[in-house]
């Protein structure tokens, strides 16, 4: 390895090298490059009002939920309603704590949520690499296969799915819902559209310096897929978190359940109980939403451009 | 591919000598076993979780099955029976209805949201971003919650509004039709997140000077929107219209939630039809055939989406 010590530097620059396509529309901004561009630059007040009156729109739903929550069951029904509660109260998420064994489908749900999401960037990582970086025949399959699942999902083959899950012995245990939920097709899309940007050089230069292929992808190409490791993590995270479909076939026994499984179970009985499934309701989001608020970049930033959707 | 191309700016010291002469085994190794390794375990996922699952739900769907015992071949007959079956054709109808309304709607919601939010011209714009991504992070449970919360007959806030307003509350979970339209609602409030997303990275590559070009040459911004954004966005489009449609196509755990496919069962959309059939009933072997007939719709709107973009292309 005459050169590892060379390559920071040169694992620096093509680190770059995707991310480059955003100074361009960055510049739109017009302090690069002033002129007319400022021109345009000025604010508008119709569209400025027209945006936030969507934005407003948007999140009527979830403000109209979020307050209801915080209502004592007597007043959730009590015309008129207010917006704001009257009296504010906790007892719906405690109740949805205590007397919905939540906290078992909250440990669950996390198990399973970061158990795949560990599982899923790692082996995407490994697949979009090879599919990248190594042509033939095997790969190029391969590539095909993973598009066709884009185009059946899982809802297409549900009682076949439960059969070979029972086979496996998978049957109402979480591995059931981890393991076929690993391979993803978005995941292994944007791995491979990442190193598709990644100069062959670079690998090249590696292995002439004799480095070996799987040392190559370990110790060069993976640290270099940080961002997309990222991204790739907060979406899994995201999809397993609310997943409902998996959990519904695989699990049986309530101790098992996730959470969306027995909030469905909740919202689907005769009589819903309203303040319980409002604070359960609320609760199920929290973890998702603190991930976002420290990962939000890695979201909205994201050159999403892949078929990414799960 | 199989040969590394070699500069002699790759590396300070090249020496192909030694790559070249390495055996033919090694560069298998290099070449072959490698990427195996890399790809084995999704290969074997594939081959369980879908090569195995499809070529299962192809046998049950010519069987009796009913979820235990051997299987017993009926030959046709399960289709034969799926298509004289008005229960079925409700089904995949009310979803085709559901697709062709709800699709749109996506469509112009997260084109529209993703065009202010690119716009110059609009202040504020990370905070509104922010606010109408939210609902992304959602499971389509809590969504169908959230909407049969706001959209209760008795107590949902719409028809507090709407009798506050001098009008009369609406029947929107007995209404067959205004049922549908709440879930379509939902789905456009649930789907518009990230493919916004989508737009707004598609929007911010069209170039300025495209948009300048037009703009001298007395286009309006109706004109520019039409003749230079939308056909520089068209992958995009394409891409988002392909996801939404097959999404909404298998929409199922956000109508469980909201309506539970009612009133009665008329909104029973075609992927919880398979479920009801397939799990409550066990009637496996007709569920498959329900699942192999949903499988050529998507495939067909897949390939007719395909052709149709590269002929636009």
């Amino acid at each position: 390895m005459a050169t590892a010590a060379n390559l920071p530097p040169a694992v620096a620059e093509e680190h770059a090298q995707p991310t480059r396509n955003d100074p361009a529309p960055r510049r739109r901004d017009g302090r690069t490059q002033p002129g007319n561009r400022e021109i345009r630059a000025k604010a508008s007040i119709p569209l400025t009002l027209l945006m936030w009156v969507i934005a407003a729109i948007y999140a009527l739903p979830l403000l109209w939920f979020l307050l209801s929550s915080f209502k004592p069951g007597s007043e959730l029904f009590s015309y008129p309603l207010s917006m704001i509660p009257r009296e504010w109260t906790f007892q719906g998420f405690v109740d949805a704590w205590e007397r919905v064994d939540f906290a078992q489908y909250f440990l669950n749900t996390a198990t399973v949520s970061i158990t795949t999401t560990v599982l899923t960037v790692f082996f995407s990582a490994c697949t979009g690499y090879a599919l990248a970086k190594y042509n033939n025949k095997g790969t190029r399959l391969f590539f095909v296969c993973i598009l066709a699942t884009t185009m059946l999902p899982t809802e297409v083959i549900l009682n076949p799915t439960f059969s070979v899950i029972r086979d496996l012995g998978l049957y109402n245990s979480l591995a059931g819902i981890i393991v076929p939920s690993v391979l993803t097709a978005t995941g292994v899309f944007m791995f491979r559209q990442f190193f598709l940007t990644v100069p062959d050089d670079l690998l090249h230069s590696a292995r002439i310096d004799g480095a070996g292929e799987l040392a190559i992808f370990f110790r060069i190409m993976l640290p270099l897929s940080k961002p997309i490791l990222f991204t790739l993590a907060i979406f899994s995270f995201q999809w397993r978190w609310n997943d409902y479909i998996w959990p519904l076939i695989v699990l049986n026994d309530p101790k098992w359940y996730t959470l969306q499984v027995a909030l469905r179970s909740i919202v689907g009985a005769e009589n819903i109980d309203w303040p319980v499934l409002l604070g359960a309701s609320v609760i199920s989001l929290l973890p998702l939403v603190l991930v976002f608020f420290v990962f939000q970049k890695y979201v909205l930033n994201a050159d999403v451009s892949a078929g990414l959707k799960d | 591919m199989a040969q590394p191309t070699i500069t002699p700016t790759a590396a300070p010291a090249p020496q192909p000598g030694p790559v070249r002469s390495k055996s033919a085994l090694k560069r298998r190794n290099r070449y072959v076993i490698a990427p195996l390794v890399l790809i084995g375990v999704n290969v074997v996922l594939f081959l369980v979780f879908f090569v195995w699952p499809g070529a299962l739900g192809m046998l049950y769907s010519f069987t009796d099955y009913r979820g235990i015992g051997k299987l017993h071949f009926i030959g046709l007959a399960n289709f034969q029976k799926l298509f004289a079956d008005g229960s079925f054709y409700a089904a995949l109808g009310r979803t085709f209805v559901y697709t062709v309304l709800s699709v749109p709607l996506v469509y112009v919601c997260s084109l529209g949201v993703a065009a202010l939010l690119v716009s110059k011209a609009v202040r504020g714009r990370t905070a509104a971003k922010t606010v109408i991504f939210l609902p992304w992070l959602i499971s389509p449970i809590v969504v169908g919650v959230i909407w049969k919360w706001l959209f209760g007959q008795d107590f949902g806030f719409i028809n507090f509004l709407i009798s506050g307003l001098g009008g009369n509350p609406l029947p929107w979970s007995s209404d067959g039709n205004l049922a549908l339209a709440v879930v379509i609602f939902a789905s456009a409030w649930g789907g518009t997140a990230f493919n916004m997303l989508l737009f707004i990275a598609a929007l911010k590559n069209i170039p300025e000077s495209l948009l300048e070009a037009a703009e001298l040459d007395g286009a309006n911004a109706w004109q520019r929107f039409r003749h230079v954004t939308l056909p520089g966005i068209a992958p995009t489009s394409f891409m988002v219209i392909l996801l939404s449609t097959i999404h909404a196509m298998k929409e199922f755990a956000m109508i469980q939630a909201l309506t539970g496919g009612g009133p009665g069962t008329q909104n029973t959309l075609i992927v919880q039809y398979i479920y009801k059939t397939g799990f409550e009933q066990s009637k496996v072997g007709y569920a498959s055939a329900a699942s192999m007939v949903l499988m050529v719709v998507l495939l067909a709107i897949a390939l007719i989406q395909l052709r149709f973009n590269r002929k636009k292309g």
